[in-house]
């Protein structure tokens, strides 16, 4: 956990008292909604279908119990009890107050937090490895660098108007948890030969209406000429991304317009004019990783006889941990995730009472360290094994054990027609009855690594594109109908799903699933995720077993 | 005389006399110091400078600023616009006159300039502004000076929190 200095302290609360006079000034009438508008985005305040929704920056995904103690109090006190974690690891409250918005950014300042550019056409909340710190795979602590670039982009004088919004994912391993091939830049910490450290460069990567996996710009950046390339990057995009179409305005537009190549060219060009001025220093950058509060590991067995024999008299226990259980860098450690996909819930949401559990638990039992990561669970990041059946208990009797990560059920959904003014279908109801569906654990189990993703428009804020199977909700005339696809990954070996036929009905929508479930546990062979069957055999005997079935 | 927010050097901001009359293309040229499109200038520019005027330039966002090097000497203002405030193009323009082509003429914002981007135009170089939303030179210095700390460096002088951080 990155700690606030007194200029990162009074950054934010120098903000919060921005907003709240622009508050006031809206609340008297000076300023109408709609100059109103560009100043509540600019602090992660939209306006939705029954209320205001704040989205809150959790920067990387990163926080610690006393913030997440603080998320559930503003839960509890100014929305209806719970919080939304998103797919680019914030949290949003869907029932606020205009009049409150103030004070919670003041009580959010107050444990070195904000909204910052939570919104808007400017750089948003840098996403990164829920892992890091915690798993042997990585090359280098991504946090850092999160960090590093959260404050750069803060208000960036020149960036801040952008033609779009503009996402950067940074991943240090090399299994991808933060979908970086499909972000506007996606930095993929490399080592050179000379063990020299610097980043893989992908730009123009997105979902949305145009999706795209980016291609590699740069194979290796030093890394510390990060800043002065990123600077550049923006600098192109800033002159020459559309403005003329919203929907053709992201940066990925550009970059097929222009191809890789010359994109990558102009990149060139105008980074040997900015030059090392650019770049941060490396004292900076050392201050910064030395600012991350230092996590103290015991000399542990790798092996716990507590957790071997707990696991042995509790099938339940044993289920999560083959489940929710990652390797940890240190021997006798875990990491621990911790599913926000309760069968029948709404994939994302805590509530304020689980929010403390969690905080309490990471206090008690993991170095006060908490992550969101992008799939919209939570994580541990580093608990003892000896602990894990206690923490299991605890989450347990807080109803946030679903043993189910990376399984059918944990299934990403965006909010959809239930909250968001975009939507065209509903998103959540899909995802809880397909959860529940497949709420047989063992069957889940067996089944294996299946990730379903649902949006509710073609905006896809709920990832369809790259889910195993994509859910994207469409308008027919009134009706909701769910178009499937297959295929897609936004993983290392990110790609975009293919169509399967003509869109479903509402309540086909959980057949169609089992039908591709069961079609996969035929064909699949040996070790086969549904991924790697579905890429073998091709989309046909798929297609053929769901539109039998449709008529 | 019409006036202008501008900008001092001990970063107060002040409302100053404009002496320059905006020309669109298809109006006549008065008479004193004008500011004109890019094509008018590459134009007419030579002539407006032999007659004695001092000659400013606006540029539209898909202009670019390269274009002007040249001439940039000899150019008393860049007024570079905001045909919207959301339209972000003309902060690196400013910033590109500023750090890249050392241009120490007055750079002004023009079209809708709303005092929330008071902040984000200093910082890219811009020391005058024609503000679309009746915002006094106090509104504008306390938009401006709202911060405390900025963590980049710019075209203006403010410290950025790397070096301020170093000095503590």
């Amino acid at each position: 956990m990155y700690q606030y200095d007194a200029v990162d302290q009074e950054f934010v609360a120098d903000r919060a008292r921005e907003f709240r006079e622009q508050v006031a000034r809206r609340l008297s009438g000076e300023l109408s909604e709609d100059q109103f508008k560009t100043l509540r985005l600019m602090n992660g305040l939209y306006l939705q279908l029954h209320a205001y929704m704040l989205r809150i920056a959790i920067p990387y995904g990163s926080l610690n119990a006393r913030q997440m103690r603080r998320l559930a109090h503003i839960g509890r006190t100014y929305d209806r009890g719970y919080g939304h974690f998103t797919t680019r690891q914030n949290l949003q409250f869907h029932w606020i107050k205009l009049r409150d918005a103030p004070d919670i950014l003041d009580q959010l300042a107050e444990v070195d937090m904000h909204a910052i550019q939570t919104s808007g056409n400017c750089i948003r909340n840098v996403t990164s490895d829920p892992y890091a710190g915690a798993t042997a795979e990585e090359l280098d602590d991504p946090r850092v660098w999160s960090e590093a670039i959260r404050q750069w982009s803060s208000l960036h004088p020149e960036f801040s108007f952008l033609p779009r919004k503009f996402k950067i994912a940074i991943t240090a391993a090399p299994n991808d948890r933060t979908a970086a091939k499909v972000h506007d830049i996606g930095l993929m910490i490399r080592r050179g030969r000379d063990g020299q450290l610097g980043f893989e460069v992908i730009v123009g990567g997105g979902l949305g209406r145009t999706p795209y996996v980016g291609p590699t710009i740069a194979e290796f950046l030093p890394a510390n000429r990060l800043f002065s390339y990123l600077e550049a990057i923006l600098r192109v995009y800033n002159r020459h991304g559309r403005r003329d179409n919203i929907y053709k305005a992201r940066i990925k537009i550009l970059v097929a317009a222009l191809g890789a190549e010359e994109f990558a060219r102009q990149v060139a060009e105008e980074w040997a004019k900015i030059g090392p001025e650019g770049d941060l220093p490396d004292t900076e950058l050392a201050r910064i990783r030395g600012a991350f509060a230092t996590t103290v590991f015991e000399a542990l067995p790798a092996t716990s006889e507590v957790f071997e024999t707990a696991k042995a008299a509790d099938p339940a226990l044993a289920r999560f941990a083959r489940n929710n259980l990652r390797p940890h860098k240190k021997p006798g450690y875990t990491i621990v995730e911790v599913s926000l996909k309760t069968i029948g819930d709404t994939p994302g949401d805590a509530t304020s009472d689980q929010m403390d559990v969690i905080a309490d638990l990471a206090e008690r039992y993991g170095q006060d360290d908490i992550r969101v990561t992008h799939e919209q669970n939570l994580v541990l990041p580093h608990v003892r094994l000896d602990d894990v059946p206690e923490v299991f208990a605890q989450l347990q009797a807080t109803g946030l054990a679903s043993a189910n990560v990376n399984l059918i059920s944990d299934i990403i959904a965006c909010p959809g027609l239930d909250y968001c003014a975009l939507a065209n279908a509903r998103a959540i109801p899909v995802a809880q009855q397909i959860a529940q569906t497949f709420a047989d654990p063992d069957r889940a189990e067996a089944i294996g690594e299946l990730k379903i993703k649902i949006s509710g428009c073609i905006n896809a804020c709920g990832h369809h594109h790259v889910g195993h199977i994509g859910i994207l909700g469409v308008d027919k005339k009134g009706e909701e109908f769910y178009q499937l696809t297959l295929g897609g990954s936004g993983a290392e070996d990110a790609a975009v799903g293919k169509m399967l036929g003509p869109a479903l009905p509402y309540d086909k929508v959980a057949a169609a699933i089992d039908t591709l479930v069961e079609v996969y546990l035929r064909e699949r062979h040996e070790g086969e995720r549904f991924l790697d069957t579905y890429r073998r055999t091709g989309v046909e005997p798929f297609k053929e077993a769901v539109y039998a079935d449709a008529h | 005389m019409p006036t202008l927010i501008r900008r001092q050097d001990d970063d107060q901001f002040i409302l100053g006399d404009d002496p320059f009359t905006a020309v669109a293309d298809d109006e006549g040229l008065p008479p004193g110091d004008v500011i004109i499109s890019f094509a008018r200038f590459q134009a007419e520019g030579d002539r407006l400078l032999a007659e004695g005027r001092a000659v400013g330039v606006r540029l539209e966002p898909a202009e670019e600023v390269e274009a002007l090097a040249y001439d940039l000497p000899r150019i008393a203002v860049v007024a570079l616009a905001f045909p919207k405030y959301r339209d972000g193009r003309a902060y690196t323009a400013a910033r590109l006159l500023r750090q890249r082509f050392a241009y120490a003429g007055e750079v002004r914002a023009v079209g809708e300039v709303l005092r929330e981007q008071a902040g984000f135009m200093v910082r890219c170089g811009f020391d005058a502004f024609a503000p679309a939303d009746g915002a006094s030179p106090q509104d504008w210095a306390h938009a401006v000076h709202r911060h405390r700390h900025v963590y980049q460096r710019a075209a203006d002088l403010r410290t950025p929190a790397y070096v301020e951080r170093e000095g503590g």
